[in-house]
Order: structure tokens, then sequence, then C-alpha cells
């Protein structure tokens, strides 16, 4: 952020040329999605505006947060969507529902930052509680945890009103805006996805990113070096937890009801697929996935039943996609991206090559 | 055993404490006022009955786990749907010849033939990548969840118990004193001491190949270092494909064990599947005593749970895991 800072606040001209710069760094591709993205309203339907472009992206902040942890700091987390779950059941809690006898009807303001506020905390408790161990032992941890928040909640009838849970939850009125209309709530989820995406980003460049990075390729180097392996885990389960504490909100404020389903087991593995679908090596791998899902899960029944098969199947269609990306593209669909352009260069140089060789052999 | 006691004097004298008060309440006739404070006595030892079998069920299923685990640092995801497939063709092979004891060799052998084809087709390939296994076993255990969906639908079904494994058997425990001063003495299903039995029957003879005999030293080597095993000119993949069939078939044994005393329906697959994740990490990955402990533990607190505070009765499985897991991080058996 403070780089963003010096450049406006800086000398006219060389800012505007560090834009240009800026402009020109990110690429052709970037700057079509971004403004596709943000005209979307004007092309799609209510129906794509909210129940695709909007769910991706919330479905894309969690698992954001799970690539956050597993692609830099090589720890992959399952507790992402429980951390999510939680932040969405204290907005219920906290805030107005239709469960008026559990409901404490705090503003929104005041909601928000403590819903996030403890699931973070418990995001990193759980963190804590994983990291003591190594590697692939944090799945079973995580999950284990994720499986407890669910059975709590399906159980609890005086916090979180058990197999029922909240409904009627909506969210506020701000600024003279209704966010809950569609085209406001889009926006305020593409807003929130893309500054999460750019903190993680500058996170990952920042000297903690990249400490981070070097505890996953690395750790016992790193503890040579001096730097606590642990600490840093545990320090990246707090950002993570963050993102996925505000996806919670944008969740239920989405769903406009949370129960127990929401954290279940099913949905806790989902946030991996889609994490790993799309790729775990880069920030927008996340989003690319949760929208691949979002379409597999609306559209699929329609698309197998008009194939002719059994439109119940999906799960299995879901379930063998993601066994393939597994077991030929371990970096999910941002892999077979970079494998593709990679091969279309290596092509063309050899062309190129093969050109010169040819025009100045002796 | 000596030497645990020698160096945790402190823990051993706790354990030996709570052993001997667990026993003089197991026999003792309880008196009216700890009836008053604890509840019947015949709904303790019901409570501590159904926790230790249900602890033998976890246990079967666990070890397999474990096992894999232990030997090729393959989390399994797929584990539960292992132990359901098991249990669905145990029962279609239990109506079609009638015989349990058939049930239960023909579904060992099929979830081992799964598991064999899944080493050899799957696992085998990306050895040392254990992210992209465990992804996989997650991959599969959809998979697997639908086809059993598909095929055996959503009802749920029993494998029923053949006439000798069925009624009750007298326990020599006193529940109540009559009025008369005559001793009501427990009764309870015979089947789940006989599924008892047989998994502590199990469990020796585990025991004993692990420790006395050359395959067993091999899976032991293989289990402290793989690469130096198969350096000593050991075919590693012949046990690594001989312990997954095992542990597969365990897993489908043990689904014929529970359909037969608790049931069978889609979504028991991620329950046992939980169930077994707790209870290797309480007991310590890869260690099969540790899966006889972390199984008797997480058995015996979802009973006891379930009879003395029934609203957080899962609750507190999870939470001896998490006091576990910030005591001991590595299990209670584990040696690292």
């Amino acid at each position: 952020m403070a780089v963003i800072d010096t450049r406006t606040t800086g000398e006219r001209v060389p800012a505007s040329e560090g834009l240009a710069d800026w402009v020109a760094r990110r690429g052709v591709a970037f700057w079509i999605v971004s403004t596709l993205l943000l005209v979307m309203p004007l092309l799609a339907s209510p129906f794509w505006l909210g129940q695709i472009f909007a769910y991706s992206m919330i479905l894309g902040l969690i698992a954001l947060s799970l690539m956050f942890l597993a692609g830099y700091g090589g720890v992959v987390s399952l507790v992402q969507m429980t951390v999510a779950a939680l932040a969405g059941y204290l907005v219920a809690i906290l805030g107005d529902s239709a469960i008026t006898q559990i409901s404490l009807k705090w503003p929104w303001w005041a909601v928000v930052p403590v819903a996030v506020f403890i699931a973070a905390a418990f995001g990193t408790l759980s963190g804590a509680l994983s990291v003591r161990t190594e590697g692939i032992y944090t799945i079973m941890i995580t999950l284990a945890i994720a499986s407890a928040f669910y059975y709590l909640t399906l159980q609890n009838y005086s916090i979180f009103n058990g197999f029922s849970g909240f409904n009627g939850i909506v969210p506020p009125v701000f600024l003279g805006i209704d966010w809950g209309g569609t085209v406001a709530f889009y926006y305020l989820c593409l807003g929130c996805a893309a500054l999460a995406y750019g903190v993680v980003i500058y996170v990952s460049r920042a000297p903690f990113g990249l400490a981070l990075q070097g505890t996953r390729d690395n750790p016992r180097r790193m503890a040579a070096l001096g730097f606590d392996v642990v600490a840093h885990r545990v320090a990246a389960y707090a950002f993570a937890s963050v993102i996925a504490g505000f996806a919670g909100v944008l969740l239920v404020w989405f769903q406009r009801q949370i129960s127990p389903g929401t954290a279940g087991v099913g949905p806790v593995v989902d946030m991996l697929i889609i994490a790993v679908v799309g790729g775990l090596s880069r920030p927008i791998g996340p989003f690319i996935g949760a929208l691949i899902y979002v379409l597999l899960r609306t559209f699929s029944l329609d698309v197998l039943e008009g194939l002719g098969l059994d439109g119940k199947r999906y799960q299995l269609v879901i379930g063998l996609g993601f066994l393939i990306i597994v077991l030929f593209s371990p970096n999910g669909l941002i892999g077979i991206w970079e494998r593709l352009r990679e091969r279309y260069r290596r092509n063309s140089d050899a062309r190129a090559s093969a050109m010169r060789v040819g025009g100045g052999a002796p | 055993m000596a030497d645990f006691v020698a160096r945790r004097p402190f823990w051993s004298l706790l354990i030996a404490i709570a052993i001997t008060l667990l026993l003089w309440l197991v026999f003792a006739v309880w008196t009216p006022g700890m009836e008053a404070s604890f509840g019947r006595k015949r709904v303790f030892l019901s409570a501590l009955f159904n926790g230790i079998t249900l602890g033998a069920l976890y246990f079967l299923v666990a070890s397999g786990f474990t096992l894999i685990f232990g030997l090729m640092r393959n989390v399994n995801l797929a584990h539960g749907s292992l132990y359901l497939f098991g249990g669905y063709v145990g029962y279609s092979v239990g109506n079609l010849t009638d015989s349990w004891l058939i049930a239960l060799v023909v579904a060992f052998l099929a979830a081992a033939l799964v598991g064999i084809l899944m080493q050899v087709l799957l696992f085998r390939w990306m050895e040392g990548q254990d992210l992209r296994q465990t992804l996989v076993t997650i991959g599969l255990s959809i998979i697997f969840a639908d086809l059993l969906l598909w095929s055996y639908g959503g009802d749920t079904f029993q494998v029923t118990t053949p006439d000798w494994l069925s009624g009750p058997v007298q326990l020599p425990f006193v529940v109540a004193l009559r009025s008369n001063g005559e001793a009501v003495m427990m009764t309870y299903p015979f089947v789940r001491i006989a599924i008892l039995a047989g998994a502590i029957l199990l469990g020796v003879l585990m025991w004993l190949a692990l420790n006395r005999t050359r395959i067993g030293m091999l899976v032991r080597a293989g289990v402290d270092d793989r690469d130096m095993l198969a350096a000593t000119g050991v075919r590693v993949q012949l046990i690594f494909i001989l312990i997954f069939a095992f542990g597969a078939g365990l897993a489908g044994l043990a689904g014929v064990v529970g359909g037969t005393f608790q049931s069978l329906q889609p979504g028991e697959d991620t329950k046992i599947l939980l169930s077994s994740l707790v209870v290797v990490i309480v007991g310590g990955m890869g260690s099969i005593p540790g899966a006889a402990m972390g199984a008797l533990i997480v058995g015996l607190a979802e009973q006891f749970g379930s009879v003395y505070m029934p609203t957080y009765a899962v609750m507190l499985t999870f939470l001896i895991m998490v006091a576990v897991l910030a005591i001991r991080p590595q299990g209670l058996a584990a040696r690292r």
C-alpha cells in the first residue's frame, strides 16, 4: 500500500510515467478481465451476476485464503471454510436474524469487525494447534477440527441454533445504498475480491511473504538462518483467516441464512478442490477454480441430462474432473495454461531459431 | 512397560489409580448415594461395554489406515469409502449366501482388491508426493461415494446377525441388588462380545506378525526408512501392495462388522473416516498399539459422552484430540 501512496504523492511527470509503466506491466489480459468484471452488470442478467459471479468470488475468497497457506506457506489447511462459517454464524448471532431469541441485534459496523476478529482468532488457534506437527498431518488435524465445529453447530441449540441454524439475515443499508441489491452486492464482492487479491500479492512479495515461502521450501534452513518457522506459519494462518472471515461475512449476506451444512465436511473439502483445480501457485487460481465449480454445480444437471445421462451424477463429474486435474496437472488449470504458453513460446522460439539457422548456415 | 514406569513414575501412578478406580466401579455394588450422583449402574456398565466394542470397530478401521500411513506416508482419505464398500458387499453377499462368515471374507477380499488396484494404478506412480496422493484419495472418495449411492441408493442397510451370534449373554458383573439381596447380573448382546474378541485376536495376530515374522520385520524397517530398505534389495513395491491390500481389506471387513451392529448408509464413510482420523491422531500415526489405545479412548469418549452429556458427545472426542495435540503432538504411542 505504501507503494501506491508514494506514487500518487510523488512528482507529476514520473508519476504518470510510472502509471503507464504500471498499466503496461499488468499485461493485456489483466485489463481485459478487469474491464469485463467492472462492466459486467451491463452485460449479465441478475441471475448470472448474483448466483454465478458474486458467489464464485465469495468462494474464491475462501479458497484464496487456503491457497495463500498452501501455495506460499506449504501448509494445506482445511479449516478455512470453517473460519468463514464461524464468521457467518457470528454475523447472525451478533447482528439481526429471524431467530430473535438468540440474535443480539448489534449494528452491522460493530458486527463485522468483531465477527472477523473472532473468526481470525479461531483460525489462528487451529493453526497453532496444527503447525506443531509436520506436513501432511496438517490436513488430517484441520479436517478433524473442521468436523468438530460442524458437529458443535449441529448439536448446540443455545448459541448456534442447531440443525436449522439462522435465516433472515440481510445485508446492511449503508451510504444510502441497499447492499443486498444484486448490482450493489456484486460490486461489494468484486471490491473485496480485488482488494484481497491485491493484498495477497503484496504480502507474497513483502519480507514476511518471502520468508514464508522460504519456510515452505526448506524449513530447516530457514530455522538455521534465524527465522522462527512456527511463528511464520501461525502468522500466515492469522492473515489467511482474516480473508476467510471477511468472505464468511459476504457468504452469509449472500445466502441470507446459515446452517451447519455450510460448515459440513463436503464444503470443507470442496474448498480444497476449488483451490487445487484452479491452481495453488498463483492467487488467481482459486477464483478460476471457484468459477468453474459454481458453473459445474449450477449447470451440470442440465448438461448431463442434455447429454442423455443421469443428472444426479454431478458429484461423480466433479470427482472425476478433480482426479484428472490432480493426476495430469498438479498445478491445476493455471499449470495447464502455463504449460501451453510455454510450449507455444518454445515452438515460436524454435521456429525463429530454425529460420535463423536456415538463413545463416554456411 | 517397566521402562515406562521407570521413566514416568507420576503418570504411571495416575494411570494405575484410574484403572483401579474403574475396576472398582465395574465390580462393586453401587450404593444408593452413588446411584443418585452417577445414575444407574446398568447405564454406566452398558456405556462402558458399548464404548469398548465401538473401540474394537474403530480399531479394525484405524489399524489399516495407520499401517498404510506408517509405511507409505499416504493419508488415505478414501479409507471410509473402502469401509462402506466392504459393508455393502458384505450385505449383498450375506443376502445371497446366508452366511455371515462368507460375507466377511468376501468383503475383505473385495476391499483388498480395490486397495491393490489403487496402489498399483495410482499411488505407485506418485511416490513421495504426499499432498498429491492425499488429493487423489479425496477425488477417489468423492467418486466412490457417488458410485455407491448410485448402486445402493440412500436406504439404510443392516447386515443380518447370524443365529450363532445373536442373543444376549450373561456377564459376571452385578448391576443391582434385588430387595431380597439377590444380585442382578448384566446381560449383553453376544455379537458385540464376539466382535470385541475378534478385534483383540486380530490385534494380537497383527502384533505377532509385525514383530515375530520376516515380513513384519520388513514392514517395520520400511516404516523407519523406506529408501534404505529398498537399497538393501528388498522389493518394497511388493510390500507396499501387500500392506495396502491388507489395510484396505481390514476396512472392508470392518464395514461388515459395523454393518452388523450399526447400520450402512451414505455418509457413514465420512463418519468412520473422521473417527479413524481422530483415533490415529490421538494414538500416534503409524503405530498399531497407538491405534488400539486411540480407538479405545475415542470409543469410550463417544459412548460416555452420549450417556452423560448428550449435547456435546462428539465435542468430547474432539476435545480429547485437541488436548493430545497440545500436550503430545506426535500422539500417545508414537516414538517420534
